[in-house]
């Protein structure tokens, strides 16, 4: 395969290494999925106020591995109604969809491996970040098939769902990457991660400024999409709605248990993992230091900027834990219409201005013209904003209750409050006691005048 | 042709890309006839599925990365997706029917079927046989995306545009059929619901179940108002009507009620 010119340090390693660094990859991915189940139980313990899991090794911190082995112990049942080859099929597909996306995200830079120079990455292409995509969408397989193979209702839902907000949330997620993309003017992480390493020189009416390198501050709108959408592709809570369990039982794997069960369970986290490292890849300045620690020149250089790396990861991580913990799931077309309706207009719209401030940035542009286009595009905005239909007036509600808070005269049943104040107590108000209600005062303690018996 | 041919004889083949071939080539060509053959609709489409990764993978070994994630992403991961999507709905026991609806229809496909194959081949190579492969190099030489990206924004621009313009159009139409749109005025909001609730004929409760309260847990006997009136409007207006066997209305064995057991 043909490379571009900033690959040039890949494809250069002998076969040890590269199994070497496979292995690197599997086993950082197997560690970091222990390790995030046990930080997601504690995280949301904190938040509840419980302790979370603590009793397995110090800090519960081997109680992910202790659930893991007890899972592959288990009864593996399969459904008498089951497609037998495409059950088996599905968790397999899930599986190696999520850990072949981890071959393109950058580590590190370029270290010495016994003599080799060899960049911190297993592979990169010219279409490295396609990978991801591809990856991700080849996962929905494994959802959609474990959910239809089940042979079983609340397994096909969850799956019919998951296919739903995958596809829709992946076409968010993938324009938001474009103006990366744009910025960079490279589709390849490694490029992507250089592209972000130095501060940026921006001239912003007339004055030079210095800005951060990282997309995430250059393109927040794109930042915010993608990790919506990120959240949406990996079906993490307020999205969690393929597997509401309130309503789904537990949707697509329902009907899994032991091996292809934990399957499923590692795609998922493993997913996590992957669309948090593509974030910090393309949007936090993949393993370069922040800002206080690039003061100190090592920072980036050697095996170091692995530890940064992670540190970002972690950070991401926490923020879907934070998500679950916070937010209540959304309901499905209120979800529909945020992806569709809301996420996809916003993207377009700033790409489009994105592509403007691009052409206008260039110096062969002619002054008078730079100042043409800006004044245009003003006026369509202003014109925009005039002429934009206002919203319509509720039309009165007919039928209201009558003062006595009746629908219907004295045949209706008495209203709730539409507007939920509650009205005032008709027992608080001084009325005089009736002589009736006083000669039966012993039936119920409640009543007004039940201290008089 | 005959140049584009001594091009490709001239050129070495890599060691890589020859192996994987091999291994692909007959996948991708058995699932092609899995894809067919199949009677399961959701197997058939899991074999194109193959056929389509194996695809990808070719472009990607012959140096055009983009198309092959492209392919993967797209084909394989929406478009496919989509028709999962509809067969799932359809239902997992439907499989293909055997018999012959039209007589001779299968000779007929396959005759149309060679014939359609026969001219589109004809038709690439008599356009192709005057064109000089220019070699990957020169193709490839600002990168593989930049090249296509040039390609497409520059001179074929205008099909380019034409074929969005009619997929879209193709998406609005179908749009426009399916959906059914309901006028602004029949559209009732929650606090007119509520209000019809509470007026007089309306139930501010939910209504009984059928069952409850009643002799028997079947969907068509009515519940029982507290006066021991059946509640008729707890029956579904599509359950029919039947009367019960003695042994069905008779009371089953509850906590308080053993000796209807006996």
């Amino acid at each position: 395969m043909t490379q571009a010119d900033g690959l040039a340090d890949f494809g250069h390693d002998p076969w040890w290494l590269i199994l070497a660094k496979v292995l690197a990859v599997f086993v950082f991915l197997l560690l970091m999925t222990i390790f995030a189940i046990w930080y997601e139980r504690r995280v949301v313990g904190r938040m509840q106020v419980r302790p979370g899991p603590n009793r397995n090794g110090p800090f519960g911190l081997l109680q992910s591995l202790a659930d893991g082995l007890k899972l592959i112990f288990k009864e593996e049942i399969i459904p008498r109604t089951a497609d037998r080859v495409v059950y088996f099929l599905a968790p397999v597909i899930s599986g190696v969809c999520a850990f072949t996306a981890f071959a393109v995200i950058p580590f590190g830079p370029t270290v010495s491996i016994f003599g080799h120079r060899s960049p911190l990455q297993l592979a990169d292409l010219p279409v490295a970040v396609l990978v991801v995509l591809a990856c991700s969408s080849i996962g929905v397989y494994g959802i959609v098939l474990a959910g239809w193979a089940s042979g079983s209702t609340y397994p096909l839902l969850g799956a019919l769902r998951s296919s739903a907000q995958m596809i829709s949330y992946e076409v968010a997620m993938g324009l938001s990457i474009v103006a990366v993309f744009m910025t960079a003017g490279t589709m390849s992480t490694s490029e992507i991660v250089a592209a972000q390493a130095d501060a940026q020189r921006l001239v912003l009416f007339g004055q030079e400024i210095t800005i951060p390198g990282w997309y995430a501050v250059l393109l927040i709108p794109s930042f915010l999409i993608y990790f919506i959408s990120a959240v949406g592709e990996t079906n993490r809570a307020p999205f969690d709605l393929p597997e509401a369990e309130s309503e789904l039982v537990g949707g697509f794997h329902t009907e899994y248990s032991s091996m292809k069960f934990m399957m499923f369970y590692l795609a998922e986290y493993i997913n996590m993992i992957t669309i948090s490292g593509l974030c910090v890849t393309l949007f936090l300045g993949g393993w370069h230091a922040p800002w206080p620690l690039t003061l100190w020149s090592g920072a980036n250089s050697g095996w170091l900027p692995l530890v940064w790396f992670t540190a970002k990861l972690l950070l991401l991580l926490f923020v879907f834990v934070w998500l679950r913990g916070t937010l209540p799931r959304l309901r499905y077309d209120q979800f529909m219409r945020l992806g569709w309706k809301v996420l996809l207009p916003v993207n377009l719209a700033w790409i489009v201005m994105l592509a403007g401030i691009k052409v206008i940035q260039r110096e062969s542009l002619d002054g008078s013209v730079r100042t043409t286009i800006i004044a245009g595009v003003a006026v369509v905005l202003l014109l925009v904003v005039t002429l934009w239909p206002a919203a319509k007036e509720p039309e009165p509600m007919l039928g209201m209750p009558d003062p006595a808070g009746r629908i219907g005269g004295a045949d209706g049943f008495p209203l709730p409050p539409l507007d939920l104040q509650v009205p005032p107590s008709p027992r608080a108000m001084p009325t005089p006691v009736p002589a009736t209600a006083a000669d039966t005062g012993s039936d119920g303690a409640e009543d007004s005048t039940g201290e008089e018996a | 042709m005959s140049l584009a041919l001594e091009t490709l004889a001239q050129s070495t083949v890599p060691t890589g890309e020859v192996v994987t071939f091999w291994i692909l080539a007959p996948i991708a060509l058995a699932c092609a006839l899995g894809m067919v053959l199949a009677r399961n609709a959701v197997h058939s489409a899991l074999f194109l599925v193959v056929t389509m990764l194996c695809l990808g993978v070719f472009y990607m070994v012959q140096a055009g990365p983009f198309l092959g994630f492209v392919q993967i992403i797209v084909y394989t991961g929406a478009i496919m997706m989509l028709f999962l999507f509809v067969l799932m709905l359809v239902g997992r026991d439907s499989a293909e029917a055997v018999i012959e609806v039209l007589r001779g229809q299968r000779i007929a496909a396959v005759v149309l079927g060679g014939g359609l194959a026969a001219l589109l081949g004809t038709g690439a190579v008599r356009a192709l046989r005057a064109t000089t492969a220019t070699g990957l190099e020169a193709a490839n030489a600002d990168g593989n995306v930049q090249a296509i990206a040039q390609l497409l924004f520059t001179r074929y621009v205008f099909a380019f545009e034409v074929t969005s313009a009619l997929l879209i159009t193709a998406a609005v139409g179908a749009m426009v059929l399916a959906h059914v749109t309901r006028p602004k005025a029949e559209r009732v909001g929650q606090t007119a619901r509520m209000l019809a609730r509470f007026a007089p004929g309306g139930s501010p409760a939910p209504k009984p179940g059928p069952g409850v309260f009643a002799t028997s847990n079947s969907i068509a006997t009515p519940a029982l108002l507290p006066d021991g009136t059946p509640a008729e409007r707890s029956i579904s207006a599509v359950v029919p009507t039947r009367d019960l066997t003695p042994e069905e209305a008779a009371p089953k064995g509850t906590q308080g009620n053993q000796e209807g057991q006996q």
